[in-house]
């Protein structure tokens, strides 16, 4: 197997408007790819059509060399595709615990009956999650909150709690929208050690959508650059930062990092 | 031939209460636009402006033309202290207690008018206010008749409607009207005046309903303080049908509620009427949920 | 057995409540009309249980729910009658058949409507209830048992207090296991936000549909228990009208509040029954003015229910 993740001539428009133009790009195992690109080209479009929250008019998306075009979100999820939203969407009325506790129990079963009566598979598996959520609460240093809302927790701390929970399905695969977005630096350079360490720990394929300069070169092994729905290039972020057409696009209206 | 006379005779009586139903629906839609509330006692004042125009004319004598603008200031003003008393307390609260206190109005504004003392619990025979004439034409032999009764309900409809399309489109309450329906707070920060714009919007709702409570008496002279539920409750459906918070769906719904009741009436039995309501807006829904005329919205 | 095991302060509280209501109605403290409505408040709290599953834990709005609990009700008594089997012995086996009727109706009917949302679903099983009625208006025309406009008449008397303080005490066990499980925890999610679970790995479709079907299974189960409670139904027992009343006990105990439904069952018949008791003949007519008064002070002063003062 050489590829983990493969889009092909992926399309989709919206009301006449092309927001993803025929995009290909694959992505190969224990690789970091980032995604950039000026606000409106189409980036989180390509995530919500790999999780299959909008439906491409065509074009193919393989996981693992088998295609996934036509599957629910909620197989993609369990096949080990897990993602990050751009604009955080926790359980907010849930504890920190529970929002993490509920994705590891998406994957690991017992039957109604199994719950209702608590059979020792519900326990054996209750307590599973429990471990499991205190190895991602402790990995993302979120000890001490886990009986607090999520909706309560500071911005940083809920950027955490989403990282936490898509892990918690113990993907394969992890789509990170804009991670540092609303971040300081300091934070910024801690959300770098902790997506390290986490592609190391749970041997993870990442891509990553991001706007920050410092996080996306700092972590990626290759950049594609996106512009109208379209790929403009791919390489090394060495490559990226010199390519002229990358510094017009996009890089010319902010400044390089 | 005379089947298909029998069957144009049903539509049109269909479409008399749908018109009906139209008029409530109005209110429905306007209210559910701009509050997002399903305000549940707005069959009440449909009720309402049926027992006040009852009042007028038997009482009174009071000539009709009058009788509808009396009515609809009397409904409009309930409308309004409904708002203001009522809702109003409650608009940063979960919609869902502003929806428990709606059935909470409705219940007792029904309650409170079956108090003898107020109007009555039984049914009471509405007062003519004009002979009912019957007009028949035969184009090319296909017969077909309507009353003097159901011209005047289309009239009235017809230019309930265009009188609401022009002061929601052509004047600047409208304006504020849909720009508070649109997006709230974004309105308050345009200096549109929120709670006049929520008052003006219950208020012409509510006079719609008071009209169509008139016609209804009318129509189908037996009045009574629970009549509002049914119709209530099914020209909120009409609205849904037509897409909410639209003018012209809540009156083409109110039409196909009215016309489908009245042929399933004719053609089944009286007692599937309120049935066949519940099958067209469950195909509706599941093809187009955001109603015929509805837009579609698809956001993640 | 463990599941009865963890529950051993809540086992022993339940017994305590059984005992004293065994006593009172044995020594004939209360009267016959309180004794029944004693009953009652059993199978009301069952019954909006089922819809706070449905709506105050999974967040899917019914404006139908007494459909079921008329569903339920029906199927129960109609076997009952025409299988000869009207006796104590058989009437679990009758109380189960319209819990699992109920299921069944909202798992057809579930499929199609679950997949619209807030108002829309409301309004979807707003219209589902009219067709439930205008069914049961023409139930005659299947069977003459079923008694269509005129109701229902002639059911055995078999719940008693046992038969119905039991099994909505199971049931309410059950519930409360079923909701701190996996799926009570998916059914949460999903109130929370349904794109999000998807991402997790939960599959919305049939959590919705799971507890939909497991509230109106409750509601079936509390229409059995009405049905020989009564020994008479009428179509307009389980019209909208008394959708709303489940509704207002769940609002009024906080959504998602299994407790608060207990209290709030009981504050609301109690209060109901309570005025036609206490208010003199002569006003008794007034109690649905004071009630909706009542109900539109309370939303006011406790907008997220009894036990909650503020969001949060």
């Amino acid at each position: 197997m050489t590829t983990i993740l493969e889009v092909d001539r992926l399309m989709k428009s919206f009301g006449g408007v092309k927001a993803v133009d025929g995009i290909s790009f694959h992505v190969d195992p224990g690789e970091a790819l980032g995604i950039i690109g000026p606000n409106g080209a189409g980036k989180t479009t390509v995530f919500n059509l790999i999780t299959r929250f909008y439906t491409p008019d065509s074009g193919d998306i393989r996981f693992m060399g088998k295609s996934v075009t036509h599957l629910p979100p909620y197989r993609l999820a369990r096949l080990g595709i897990g993602r990050t939203f751009q604009n955080l969407r926790l359980f907010k009325e849930l504890t920190v615990l529970e929002n993490i506790t509920s994705a590891y129990l998406s994957g690991h079963r017992y039957s109604p009956f199994a719950g209702i009566f608590r059979t020792g598979r519900h326990s054996s598996v209750e307590n599973n999650a429990q471990v499991k959520a205190w190895v991602l609460i402790e990995f993302l240093g979120l000890a001490g909150r886990e009986h607090t809302k999520a909706g309560s927790l500071p911005y940083g701390e809920q950027r955490r709690l989403e990282l936490a929970r898509a892990l918690a399905i113990e993907p394969q695969l992890l789509l990170i929208d804009e991670p540092g977005a609303g971040m300081n630096p300091r934070e910024i350079q801690d959300l770098v050690t902790t997506l390290r360490e986490a592609k190391k720990r749970f041997s993870l394929t990442i891509v990553m959508i991001e706007h920050q300069m410092g996080l996306v070169m700092n972590i990626s092994d290759r950049i594609l650059v996106m512009d109208f729905g379209e790929k403009i290039m791919e390489g090394t972020p060495a490559e990226v930062k010199k390519d002229r057409r990358v510094i017009e696009a996009y890089l010319g209206e902010e400044g390089p990092a | 031939m005379e089947q298909a006379s029998y069957i144009a005779a049903q539509v049109i009586n269909g479409l008399q209460l749908g018109a009906v139903y139209a008029l409530i629906a109005l209110g429905y839609t306007m209210v559910y636009g701009i509050l997002r509330l399903i305000n549940f006692a707005h069959g009440d004042i449909f009720m309402l402006g049926a027992f006040v125009a009852y009042f007028l004319i038997s009482r009174f004598g009071m000539p009709l033309y009058l009788v509808f603008f009396a009515t609809m200031a009397v409904t409009a003003l309930s409308g309004y202290l409904m708002e203001k008393i009522a809702y109003k307390p409650l608009r940063n609260a979960p919609r869902i207690s502003l929806l428990i206190t709606a059935v909470g109005v409705s219940l007792f504004l029904e309650y409170f008018c079956s108090l003898r003392s107020i109007f009555t619990p039984d049914y009471i025979g509405f007062p003519r206010p004009f002979e009912m004439e019957t007009y028949n034409f035969s184009p090319g032999g296909f017969e077909f008749s309507f009353t003097n009764v159901q011209a005047l309900i289309f009239a009235i409809t017809f230019s309930a409607l265009v009188l609401l399309y022009l002061l929601v489109y052509r004047t600047k309450q409208g304006r504020a009207m849909r720009a508070v329906s649109y997006d709230q707070e974004t309105a308050a920060l345009m200096g549109i005046n929120i709670d006049n714009t929520v008052s003006l919007t219950f208020m012409v709702g509510a006079a719609l309903a008071g009209m169509g409570g008139v016609l209804y008496g009318i129509a189908y002279p037996q009045i009574n303080v629970f009549m509002g539920i049914m119709p209530g409750i099914k020209s909120f459906i009409a609205a849904v049908l037509g897409g909410i918070g639209i003018i012209h769906g809540a009156v083409i719904g109110g039409l196909i509620v009215g016309v489908s009741e009245v042929i399933v009436s004719a053609f089944l039995s009286s007692t599937y009427r309120d049935g066949v309501i519940f099958v067209i807006l469950l195909i509706v829904l599941l093809v187009k949920p955001s109603g015929i005329f509805g837009k579609r919205s698809d956001k993640v | 057995m463990r599941f009865f095991l963890e529950s051993k302060k809540l086992m022993l509280l339940a017994l305590g409540i059984y005992v004293i209501l065994r006593l009172s109605f044995s020594f004939d403290i209360v009267s016959e009309y309180i004794e029944q409505i004693t009953i009652y408040v059993f199978i009301v709290i069952l019954a909006a249980t089922g819809l706070n599953v449905i709506y105050g834990y999974t967040g899917q709005f019914s404006l139908g729910h007494a459909a079921f609990y008329g569903i339920g009700a029906y199927t129960s008594a109609y076997l009952a009658k025409t299988s000869g089997l009207e006796n104590f012995l058989f009437f679990p086996a009758m109380i189960l058949a319209g819990g699992l009727m109920a299921a069944l109706v909202a798992y057809i009917i579930g499929i199609p409507i679950l997949r619209l949302r807030d108002d829309f679903l409301g309004i979807a099983t707003l219209g589902f209830g009219i067709l439930v009625r205008v069914f049961l208006d023409n139930s005659d025309r299947i069977s003459e048992t079923l008694g269509g406009s005129r109701g229902f008449t002639g059911i055995a008397r078999l719940t008693n207090l046992e038969i119905a303080f039991f099994v909505t005490v199971f049931l309410l066990l059950v519930t409360r296991n079923f909701i701190s499980s996996r799926y009570g925890l998916f059914w949460r999610c999903i109130k929370e936000d349904e794109t999000a679970s998807a991402s997790i790995g939960i599959d919305t479709a049939r959590m919705k549909l799971m507890a939909f079907v497991y509230g109106c299974f409750l509601a079936g189960v509390a229409g059995a228990l009405y049905a020989h409670l009564y020994t008479f139904l009428h179509p307009s027992n389980f019209d909208f009208l008394r959708s709303i009343d489940f509704l207002i006990i769940v609002i009024l105990g906080g959504m998602g509040n299994i407790a608060g439904t207990i209290y709030a069952g009981l504050l609301w018949v109690g209060f109901i029954e309570g005025l036609r008791i206490v208010l003199p003949a002569n006003i008794v007519d007034l109690r649905w003015v004071f009630i909706p008064l009542l109900l539109i002070v309370l939303m006011m002063w406790r907008p997220y229910g009894l036990m909650t003062k503020k969001k949060g």
